[in-house]
């Protein structure tokens, strides 16, 4: 078990986790329609920065945002893990290594490149760490910039949905890019009071390497495994991945009423933030556990080469 | 934890288990020659991108081998490397340049790094974990792999970070 000393949201929506769930809570979006932000792109809806940002400089915000919240320095014995899937300009060690250095950290950091799951997995990565006694400190780090390259790969899937995304809906379209940097510092010492991070769990489908398990057979293991000793009326909260793409929602749908859980709240955020990719399972957390306030909150992801995770926190 | 099997393929050489196989290709052909000696089923290898082809061969050649007295396959992927899908990310960034405006969604799925772990779970049916890292040492790697719960698990490092520029390093790990 692993305990969230500090955290932080640098989206559209606001800096600081605070500004970004008041956002959400008054039910403001940072999508809109993009004509003309990269060259031969085709109009796209989305939540972007205003200004064009830089991914280590967003990234070294976020983490100043959390530290300050956490009231911990970047210490030796702190681990930065940074979950992203593009990096500054398809570097991803590069970018990593600057972050660490800018803290005047001495430890390599880890990158988690696990596609939209990168967020939760980097969550997971921070808790084997940490319990394994390698660290005391977990800085995960999750950020991507929306770039030609994922956009022009989104649409060649055809995935993109040309108005604000509508998960679970029966009318859902598809899915929105989004960009933010969105930072959560988990310590192995024990903390009076707060969220604790209590399981973790990654699983492939072994089906498709872009299109979900119709029984969602990874997902339900992801659920399966946090729920471990848990029933479905413990769960206050599941934040899903919900990106409004038809496939993707109904193989949730299947999983979530194979593990029992079709009669807890749900949450999907990508209406509020669009889809983050590396940053959506930090910045999903985050809001989960701040609009929640204390329960207990199951968070899963799923993405690109099968793979799926979820992560089950608490605070009493 | 125990290593069963190690594979180590160069772009030029292939030693299984410290035995060389002897290759008559280099580079991507090499892998090709590899597919089509010791695989040939499996169409889909075409399709995939050479980080994806790397991973994929190794895991081949790997997990044919007789697995210790435990005839189960293995539950866990998890691999490393420092430049992501650097190479595939380029092919495809290469079909977009200015003017002409055609993505490709096949070149497209290779652009990320963790694809090679899926195309080894569907060949397999490993629905274990699978994940991947960019790290800037293989020992990085050996403290995470320690950390990480699995009864067994291929695992190691599968870098291409160019044209005919590739190395991967992998093991078959048993924690009973």
């Amino acid at each position: 078990m692993v305990y969230c000393i500090g955290h932080s949201i640098i989206s559209p929506l606001g800096e600081g986790s605070q500004a970004n769930v008041e956002a959400v809570q008054a039910g403001r979006s940072g999508l809109r329609l993009y004509h003309n932000r990269f060259a031969d792109v085709e109009p796209f809806c989305a939540s972007l920065f205003d200004t064009p940002q830089e991914f280590v400089p967003l990234c070294i915000c976020s983490v100043t945002c959390a530290l300050n919240d956490s009231q911990i320095a970047a210490l030796p014995e702190t681990i930065f893990i940074l979950s992203t899937t593009k990096g500054d300009n398809l570097d991803l060690l590069t970018p990593a290594q600057a972050i660490v250095q800018h803290f005047g950290n001495p430890n390599p950091p880890v990158v988690v490149s696990n596609a939209c799951t990168s967020g939760v997995c980097a969550q997971i990565t921070a808790k084997r760490l940490l319990e394994a006694g390698l660290y005391k400190h977990a800085i995960v780090i999750g950020c991507d910039i929306q770039t030609r390259f994922i956009v022009s790969g989104f649409q060649a899937f055809k995935a993109l949905s040309p108005e604000p995304c509508r998960p679970f809906s029966p009318d859902r379209q598809g899915l929105n890019l989004g960009e933010a940097a969105a930072t959560i510092i988990y310590t192995a010492e024990p903390q009076p009071g707060g969220w604790k991070l209590v399981a973790g769990s990654i699983h492939n489908d072994a089906n498709h390497l872009s299109a979900p398990s119709r029984t969602g057979e990874g997902a339900y293991r992801c659920l399966t495994d946090v729920m471990a000793g848990m029933q479905p009326a413990d769960i206050d909260l599941l934040g899903v991945h919900g990106t409004a793409t038809p496939y993707n929602d109904a193989m949730e749908r299947t999983a979530i009423e194979r593990a029992g859980l079709q009669d807890v709240p749900v949450s999907a955020l990508k209406p509020f933030f669009g889809h983050t990719m590396g940053a959506a399972g930090v910045v999903e957390t985050i809001i989960g556990m701040e609009i929640l306030k204390h329960g207990t909150f199951v968070k899963m992801l799923s993405g690109f080469g099968g793979v799926n995770a979820a992560i089950r926190l608490t605070c009493e | 934890m125990r290593v069963t099997h190690d594979i180590e393929i160069t772009t030029s050489s292939v030693i299984l288990d410290g035995q060389p196989i002897v290759v008559q290709q280099t580079g991507e052909k090499m892998l090709v020659e590899l597919y089509r000696r010791f695989v040939g089923d499996y169409p889909k290898f075409f399709k995939m991108d050479t980080l994806s082809r790397l991973g994929f061969i190794a895991a081949e050649l790997l997990l044919k081998q007789p697995a210790a007295g435990n005839q189960q396959p293995v539950d866990a992927v998890i691999l490393a490397n420092r430049s992501a899908s650097i190479k595939n990310d380029r092919d495809y960034l290469a079909t977009i340049t200015e003017g002409n405006y055609y993505p490709s969604p096949a070149l497209f799925v290779y652009t990320l790094p963790n694809i090679v772990t899926g195309e080894i779970a569907i060949r397999h049916g490993i629905q274990g974990e699978t994940s991947f890292y960019i790290l800037d040492t293989p020992q990085q790697l050996n403290a995470i792999i320690a950390a990480t719960p699995f009864q067994s698990a291929l695992a190691g490092w599968c870098e291409c970070s160019a044209q005919d520029k590739f190395y991967a390093k992998l093991q078959t790990i048993w924690n009973n």
